[in-house]
């Protein structure tokens, strides 16, 4: 693929290296067929594991699941059927806490208060129970540079939503500062795009589909251009 | 031919493909299977070879064979795996082993040698029992739905996985406990595989005209060997419910053997036996080969039924949604992420729930349609063979580099 060098450097930042990327799924080696046992192996479970199941879906085989947003509030609402269990988890947003363990302890306390009021709990069917997945990620290079914020207005159409994923979402916990790679990168050119940041820091990534994200951020962009 | 793939899957998508190829060009690759012909692995291993071939790595294909006593072994494994109950005779497993360690004798350079080596399925897992010190990494691919397999059996073929070095599975559902990596990756299909590919209206016609199906009337049609697990008798169950309220469809069973399944014509005979002397339900067996029939079959039919009870992944399924045709499919297995209710299909746990969704859909046109359209844009972006081999190349990439959470490629 030819390499896209977009617009001439109006700047002495570095360039903007556009990424790809896919996850590749292992299996975790563990499975909860009730909410005990899931609170149990989210204690135990590898960080590479919750990330994955809050996550993951994004780039995963399925439909959009307009009402739960991570894997657990899903299989407590289809497999275990306890809808109210599954709100309270659904709404549990992980840009909210700051590390992966503060998440954790978040996802446990709120199973916790669940199984507290839960007189009689359920169990899932033996080929519904919850498995436990971590995953490889691999980063594609896409040969396409942005030399200047302006130019963003016409790569992000353009843009995989693998790339979406890359920069805008995996970005945040592979950044030390917790941003994603847009506004890190705008950051570098002093003040001048600090609005254009902030807007682009209100874009919610956890209750968007990668393709609605890409639409919001093109929009985010042609306002702000 | 990476460029036709790349007219339908996407070009990010061969490029992909490039980049995780370029460090593994020349790479050695050995596929050991136990047939060229008939099922789902050997249709993908027919594809998946030139693809990486072209990709620039050295892929060989080899096949175990062995004698009738093997292959009454091996499909024990197979229903075993399954969680079927089977008694399997101690000369039977005896008869593996030496059939695995003659194989080994034959195969010694090239898999001792090779780079990787890439083992489907039980039949050949006791292969690496002979190469206590192979030079390259091994990995078990397993494609049977081995959620609940029968586990004295799975205790017995343990001890040959084990001495891998990863292995993999359809699902998470049917991934097992061993002691190294667990890779999850669904298998796919070729969109220009003869079965995939656009056929004119003239072929379709004649396919019609050859098997006595009325195209005016309303077709559903089952693909899959006859094996008891794909239930071809609660296909006919269900299509009787069916009839019912719409006496005028058609069935077509069409399925062939595999060489190594010797179970085939049994339940041919039960199916035929339960059709009776219908004239609306086809019993068709077909060679190995009809690639051509079967893709104009799927074409001219409305619904795709992939009854299974068990279910590895189902690839039938997936040629079906790529025709953009609704599936109604047993609750099971891989059907499971590929017919998501009312977006590409309808999973079912009996014959009068299949019956009932052949005649929901019979009376809502447009939603078939609707269903047809989004089965082929799910299958285009999850599973074509492009994504197969990319998830292979990362798998290998991932094994000789000792890479554990991120593999960056520039």
């Amino acid at each position: 693929m030819e390499r896209t060098c977009v617009m001439p450097n109006k700047s002495k930042t570095d360039p903007f290296l556009l990424k790809d990327c896919a996850l590749i799924a292992i299996a975790a080696g563990k499975k909860a067929q009730n909410l005990r046992e899931l609170r149990e192996h989210i204690r135990n479970i590898d960080l590479n594991s919750l990330y994955y199941h809050f996550w993951g879906g994004l780039l995963r085989p399925r439909f959009d699941n307009p009402e739960y947003h991570n894997d657990f509030a899903i299989w407590v609402a289809h497999a275990l059927h306890n809808r109210l269990v599954a709100e309270r988890l659904a709404v549990i947003d992980p840009m909210a806490y700051e590390t992966l363990e503060d998440l954790r302890t978040e996802l446990i306390e709120t199973i916790e208060e669940c199984l507290d009021e839960i007189q009689f709990p359920t169990w899932a069917g033996r080929d519904d129970q919850f498995e436990f997945v971590r995953y490889q990620i691999v980063i594609f290079d896409t040969n396409i540079t942005v030399t200047h914020p302006e130019d963003l207005v016409r790569v992000f159409p353009r843009m995989p939503v693998g790339s979406i994923f890359y920069h805008f979402i995996e970005g945040r916990r592979r950044n030390r500062n917790s941003l994603d790679d847009f506004r890190n990168w705008l950051m570098t050119f002093g003040d001048e795009y600090a609005e254009l940041g902030q807007s682009i820091g209100e874009i919610c990534p956890y209750f968007t589909p990668l393709r609605e994200l890409r639409k919001e951020l093109i929009e985010v962009c042609r306002s702000h251009f | 031919m990476l460029e036709k793939y790349a007219e339908v899957a996407g070009r990010d998508v061969v490029e992909h493909l490039r980049q995780l190829a370029g460090p593994l060009k020349g790479l050695r690759l050995v596929h050991v299977n136990s047939t060229r012909t008939g099922g789902g692995v050997a249709e993908i291993l027919h594809k998946m070879v030139p693809l990486m071939q072209e990709l620039g790595l050295d892929i060989r294909w080899e096949v175990i064979t062995g004698e009738p006593a093997y292959y009454e072994c091996t499909k024990s494994f197979h229903n075993a795996m399954q969680g079927n109950e089977v008694n399997i005779p101690e000369r039977y497993l005896k008869v593996y082993e030496q059939t695995n360690s003659q194989t080994a004798g034959g195969l010694e350079e090239e898999l001792q040698n090779a780079d990787v080596v890439l083992i489907h399925d039980p039949q050949p897992a006791a292969l690496i029992d002979s190469f206590p010190r192979h030079k390259g990494k091994w990995v078990w691919r397993c494609h049977i739905d081995a959620s609940r397999p029968f586990r004295p059996v799975w205790k017995y073929l343990r001890n040959f996985v084990s001495k891998y070095d990863a292995s993999i599975f359809s699902l998470s559902n049917f991934a097992q406990q061993l002691p190294h990596p667990v890779y999850l990756i669904a298998p796919s299909i070729d969109p220009f595989h003869e079965k995939n590919r656009d056929i004119d209206e003239d072929d379709l016609r004649e396919t019609c005209a050859r098997f006595e199906i009325d195209p005016e009337r309303p077709v559903i049609l089952q693909v899959s060997r006859y094996d008891r697990f794909k239930d071809p008798i609660g296909v006919i169950r269900a299509y009787r419910v069916a009839k019912e309220l719409t006496p005028n469809i058609q069935l077509i069973l069409a399925g062939g053997g595999a060489t190594d399944d010797p179970e085939g014509e049994a339940v041919l005979d039960e199916v035929r036996t339960s059709a009776k002397d219908d004239p609306n339900i086809k019993v068709l067996l077909l060679p190995s080969d009809a690639h051509r029939t079967i893709n104009a079959l799927q074409r001219v039919s409305d619904i795709v039924m992939q009854k299974s009870i068990k279910e590895g992944f189902g690839l039938t399924v997936t040629e079906a949604l790529w025709k953009k045709k609704p599936v109604i499919g047993g609750d099971t297995g891989g059907i499971r992420i590929q017919v998501i209710n009312h977006h590409t299909g309808f999973l079912v746990r009996s014959p009068e729930g299949a019956a009932l969704r052949i005649r929901y859909l019979l009376h809502n046109r447009d939603l078939m349609k609707e269903m047809g359209e989004k089965g082929k844009e799910f299958v285009r972006e999850n599973f074509l063979v492009t994504r197969h081999v990319r998830e292979y190349l990362t798998l290998i990439y991932a094994l000789l580099n000792s890479k554990k959470e991120r593999i960056e490629l520039s």
